[in-house]
């Protein structure tokens, strides 16, 4: 057992593993966005409130979901590596911050874009959840800010994983504090996000969405950190021997 | 055993000899609890300019503006926390000291606190009653920016620790900061509020004084381990 | 028609789904091209060392 993720972790494993790992996991989302972008636009019943505008929910719902769970990679992964000092674990880590960023922002935008005609505005203070994805989305920031400031790498790691966990607690209060905040503010209950209620036929191509849209997220992460352990490992002799063998990669 | 126990000082005089040296340096260079407070002020006097000073307007946003310009002013001290000590290698000194660096990181933290946090506690009252707020209210506003000020010390110690050394690391202190300051401003602001619409508030206090005791638990420690990392 | 109209909400629904679209591709194209660069970067350093020696 051990072995297996010592082996996993080794840099030049990783690096081969993660290009035939990233389109087998590419494959499946991209089949299961396609019957849920399917499903969910023209099969699911309209929803007897917001009509056919709740559709939204279909991309809103799993980037929120992935903005969260970016967040969650990134605390998680930079406290390994700064309790075992992994170094993989910290290219994990540095790859996951602009991509949590980039749907953290999809999450805002089609919040926003749906709250237009729900709302008659686009952008509503009173609703909680964009209110804590605005928070989450200046906490990518200033994590990306902070890597991006420190020239050492090494040192980049260990400073940014203290932040992602201290992050990660704050994370949590932000959530409590601002249902509490909007719940003075007589706050609308707003985004039905999935629950018993939901007829069958909507719900399944979310879930479909949700899975697929986490296997499409997987693959991209691999592939960053393919490129970032790539980058830190340039000046070894794997990387060496790689680029000057006829096949190359 | 007890020429040991002689020899090695207790955690509780490292804190006070580390905040007490700070203190110390503060009455030294007075401009530094000054500053801020100054700053307070002006951000105070910046929205009646701005807003006008219809009374209406300035009792609904008293307690907002209050907390805002508390919150910028503390973020204004955090620079000088461990920005000095770097300089002149005292932080150096704290670092190889015998005694548990995350004690020391508080000694730090409690002295920029009495420099910061409670000079604008006390400063407020007088801003307050240009805002036309009751007196009733100014107590429990005192409360929130107590309890709200000492948990920016904490948060605050952490991203200076972290930034302590960077070139521009103003800007980059308020950019990882203030994320982490939104809930307290939340809290703080809006339980003034609601003590100034004669509604419940004690929920407020209570969560403001949770989120102080726990960031008193933890954020010495956070801060301990990113000083290590800002000095390797 | 009356898929695309989206009962009046055509424009909202189509651009959440269009722009959710183009950040997918963009992250890919993205993570593409900062793969190609590094891996160049290296080489060039490398094939410049190994000719010196």
């Amino acid at each position: 057992m051990w072995k297996f993720f010592h082996q996993l972790a080794s840099p030049p494993h990783f690096y081969r593993l993660a290009a035939v790992l990233s389109p087998w996991l590419a494959a499946p989302g991209i089949a299961l966005i396609a019957y849920g972008v399917y499903a969910g636009l023209f099969l699911a019943p309209m929803d007897y409130q917001q009509g056919d505008a709740f559709r939204i929910i279909y991309v809103h719902v799993p980037s929120a979901y992935l903005s969260m769970m970016a967040y969650m990679i990134m605390a998680v992964s930079g406290g390994i590596g700064l309790i075992w000092r992994i170094k993989l674990s910290h290219a994990v880590a540095a790859a996951a911050a602009p991509l949590g960023a980039a749907f953290t922002f999809l999450a805002l935008a089609t919040g926003s874009i749906w709250g237009r005609p729900m709302w008659g505005t686009w952008w509503e203070w009173g609703d909680p959840r964009l209110t804590s994805e605005l928070i989450l989305l200046f906490l990518y920031f200033g994590y990306m800010a902070l890597r991006a400031a420190i020239d050492d790498t090494a040192k980049a790691d260990k400073a940014s994983a203290v932040l992602a966990l201290v992050g990660v607690v704050n994370v949590v209060i932000v959530h409590y504090s601002v249902e509490w905040w909007s719940s003075l503010h007589q706050g609308q209950t707003l985004m039905k996000k999935g629950g018993p209620a939901m007829d069958p036929a909507m719900l399944y191509p979310l879930l479909a969405m949700i899975l697929g849209f986490t296997l499409l997220f997987g693959s991209l992460l691999l592939r960053r950190v393919r490129t970032e352990v790539l980058f830190r490992e340039r000046r070894t002799r794997w990387v060496r021997e790689m680029i000057l063998s006829p096949e190359g990669s | 055993m007890t020429d040991a126990h002689k020899e090695q000082p207790s955690i509780f005089s490292g804190l006070a000899a580390t905040a007490r040296r700070d203190l110390l340096l503060a009455w030294k260079r007075p401009g530094d609890v000054l500053n801020p407070l100054f700053f307070f002020a002006m951000v105070c006097t910046l929205f009646p300019l701005a807003v006008g000073p219809s009374a209406e307007q300035l009792e609904f946003s008293g307690p907002g503006v209050l907390w805002v310009a508390a919150l910028l002013a503390t973020l204004l001290s955090l620079n000088s926390l461990f920005g000095s000590d770097f300089e002149d290698g005292s932080l150096d000194q704290l670092l190889v000291s015998p005694q548990p660096l995350p004690v020391l990181a508080l000694g730090k933290t409690a002295a920029h606190w009495l420099t910061s946090g409670l000079p604008l506690v006390l400063v407020s009252p007088i801003l307050a009653i240009t805002y036309r707020m009751p007196m009733s209210v100014v107590g429990v506003m005192m409360l929130t920016l107590t309890l709200g000020t000492i948990t920016l010390s904490l948060l605050g110690s952490i991203g200076a620790a972290l930034t302590v050394g960077l070139h521009r690391g103003t800007a980059l202190l308020s950019l990882l900061i203030l994320p982490l300051a939104m809930p307290v401003l939340l809290l703080g602001a809006n339980t003034v509020s609601l003590a100034a619409g004669n509604d419940v508030y004690t929920t407020g206090i209570w969560a403001l004084g949770a989120y102080a005791i726990a960031s008193l638990s933890l954020a010495p420690y956070a801060t301990a381990a990113a000083l290590r990392i800002s000095n390797e | 028609m009356d898929a695309m109209s989206m009962g009046n909400y055509g424009v909202y629904v189509w651009s959440c789904f269009g722009l959710t679209l183009v950040m997918v591709l963009f992250s890919y194209w993205r993570a593409r091209l900062r793969h190609k660069r590094v891996y160049r970067d290296i080489e060039v350093r490398i094939k410049a060392l190994e000719e010196r020696e």
